[in-house]
């Protein structure tokens, strides 16, 4: 580059201010250069956070579902998540469908085996000829707790952090939690097995 | 401040000189610590600054012990903190420190704080000392949770699956975020190693804000009982021996009360569900966090809707941000400020009554308080604080700091005449 003295560049002010000048476009170059490194350097700073192999390798698993009578639950462990599995009786079923979907917080399924948009009707929260079977995250959407079973208002789940009330088909009645449980992606493998996940 | 109303450091010794000319430590320290002004009516109220610089010392050095024999590992930590009470050397006496330690950290911060409010020293100009305040109080917030978790009993996993869902209700990305969060799909040993490693870095970056803030302060000087600006020498004594004496008295005094909770009531402040190891499937019927973040829970839970619940409790810690400007005042001191002194304590009952419901249950009249109290709330720094300044009428202020020592006739009413330069009549609170 060249050489100035002050007087020089008080004579080249004007241009300086007005024109851009080579120097100026390679301080941009090497401004932008250094911030799309440092963005590229900390993104592995900040993935390192997210589930790492052994967690996303647990994504799945099989349950034996074959000992469980009417109107009982077990609960399973799914991403150290607890999964309600529920043979419902007849009358909790009767109970949901009698709902109209309108009625509902949350008019939307959130079941992950069926459109994003389903409504929330009873049959769209189990799966077409085992309706009797409600498998679910028994966590609370409002800030993960875990609901008690039969309870509340609607006989369903109620959960005693912050109260709120869902119905036999796990849905938000009453209560701070903006959506129903989630539905999980499951398959029926035979008449014993189901696998969720 | 002016600095120059009592004689800077003069190194007496040639390595002294020497040491002076090529890293001026010591003259740094003399200048912030000994000969620095102090307005000469600082009451108790004032020592929760020292106080404080002492409790984060104790809790770092209690903390990086306890650290030596913690095993931040899902299995092995709830194990390990009986370990530490049962078998480890004075390991229940550090312990007992530490957690009451956090209690009482927070007790001095919201005396700290309080002061600020009555005081009004948010106001010009220690605005960027007020915010860079509240950037403690939030760091103080962030490792209380961190360390509240470690044990890993029920409240520790809830608290945990509670405060980290809270980031589920931002849309869209919410549920991405608490995945990032927790290093997994639920609480778990990726979260409690991470909150542990943020736990013993957290207190070390509090201790560079809390830096800055002395930094700030030693800029603008300390406010005072009156809020008049130091006019002249009359107005300070220098910080040693006064500030350095009285604030060494109040933190004795104030190390007594942490002493009785740590050998009579160690326990007093917590829950006993903690003393419950971890459970993923089983939420206890009754959560609730610590006494010092009641207020917040309280407002979260007043919320029917999920997102503006979040969204008030990061505000009303977040409205503190932006006080400097809602207050309209131009008089600082709650002493001159007869409707504001009234609403002071008003809001400082809203608080303690938002703590209380804090604590019980969400149901019933419970919820119904709560909602009036957050409104009052945010009423008071939305509503109250920017129309009082245009309607209130200050009572006539001194027309110095020495002068409302030493003419107490003139301006203080019904406080006795005061005896020594030190101890200001307008000690009550």
């Amino acid at each position: 580059m060249t050489q100035s003295t002050t007087a020089d560049l008080g004579a080249d002010a004007p241009d300086a201010e007005t024109e851009a000048t080579r120097r100026d476009f390679l301080l941009i170059a090497t401004g932008a250069f250094a911030a799309v490194g440092a963005a590229a350097a900390v993104w592995p700073f900040i993935h390192q956070m997210n589930p790492d192999a052994s967690a996303l390798a647990l994504s799945s698993i099989e349950v034996d579902i074959s000992s469980i009578e009417e109107g009982q639950a077990i609960t399973v462990m799914w991403q150290g998540k607890p999964v309600a599995i529920r043979y419902r009786t007849a009358a909790e079923m009767e109970e949901a469908r009698a709902t109209p979907v309108d009625d509902l917080a949350d008019p939307v399924a959130r079941n992950d085996n069926l459109d994003p948009a389903a409504p929330a009707s009873d049959e769209n929260r189990s799966v077409p000829g085992r309706e009797q079977w409600l498998i679910m995250l028994k966590v609370c959407t409002h800030l993960g707790c875990i609901p008690l079973d039969e309870a509340g208002d609607y006989g369903g789940w109620f959960c005693p952090c912050h109260g709120s009330h869902y119905d036999t088909a796990g849905r938000i009645r009453i209560g701070p939690a903006p959506e129903n449980m989630a539905i999980p992606p499951f398959e029926f493998l035979d008449e014993t097995f189901v696998r969720i996940g | 401040m002016q600095h120059d109303y009592f004689p800077r450091y003069e190194p007496k010794t040639a390595v002294g000189r020497w040491f002076d000319s090529r890293l001026p430590l010591t003259r740094l320290m003399y200048d912030s610590f000994v000969a620095y002004p102090v307005p000469r009516n600082l009451n108790y109220f004032y020592t929760f600054g020292g106080i404080l610089s002492v409790m984060l010392v104790v809790q770092i050095v209690t903390g990086v012990v306890l650290a030596m024999h913690y095993v931040p590992h899902e299995d092995f930590a709830f194990d390990s903190i009986e370990h530490i009470m049962r078998d480890v050397n004075y390991g229940w006496l550090l312990r007992y420190i530490h957690s009451n330690g956090a209690s009482m950290f927070f007790l001095a911060a919201y005396i700290h704080i309080f002061r600020g409010l009555y005081f009004g020293s948010y106001k010009e100009p220690r605005e960027i000392l007020w915010i860079l305040g509240v950037v403690i109080f939030l760091l103080m917030i962030a490792t209380a949770f961190f360390g509240y978790v470690l044990p890993w009993g029920q409240m520790s996993f809830w608290a945990a699956t509670v405060i980290t869902n809270l980031f589920s209700a931002i849309p869209l990305v919410g549920e991405n975020i608490v995945t990032w969060l927790l290093g997994g799909f639920a609480v778990g040993q990726p979260t409690l190693n991470r909150f542990y490693s943020l736990h013993y870095l957290l207190p070390f970056m509090i201790a560079g804000v809390v830096a800055l803030h002395v930094w700030a302060l030693h800029v603008t000087g300390q406010t005072n009982p009156t809020g008049i600006e130091v006019k002249s020498k009359q107005d300070v004594v220098p910080f040693t021996p006064h500030a350095t004496i009285k604030d060494a008295f109040a933190m004795t005094v104030f190390l007594i009360l942490f002493a009785w909770f740590v050998f009579y009531l160690p326990n007093y402040l917590g829950h006993a569900d903690n003393y419950q190891k971890a459970d993923p499937l089983v939420t206890p019927a009754h959560i609730v966090p610590e006494w010092y973040l009641l207020p917040f829970y309280a407002v979260l839970r007043a919320v029917p809707s999920k997102l503006l619940g979040v969204v008030l409790m990061f505000g009303s810690i977040a409205v503190l941000f932006i006080l400097p400007w809602l207050d309209t005042s131009r008089v600082r001191s709650a002493n001159y400020r007869p409707l504001y002194r009234q609403f002071f304590w008003i809001f400082v009952a809203v608080c303690i009554g938002l703590g209380y419901l804090g604590a019980k249950p969400a149901e019933g009249g419970y919820v119904i308080a709560a909602r009036i109290l957050t409104t009052y709330y945010f009423a008071h720094f939305f509503l109250i604080l920017p129309l009082l300044g245009l309607f209130e009428n200050p009572r006539p202020r001194p027309a110095s700091i020495a002068d409302s020592v030493l003419k107490p006739a003139d301006e203080v009413s019904g406080a006795p005449a005061a005896a020594g330069g030190v101890a200001a009549p307008e000690t009550r609170g």
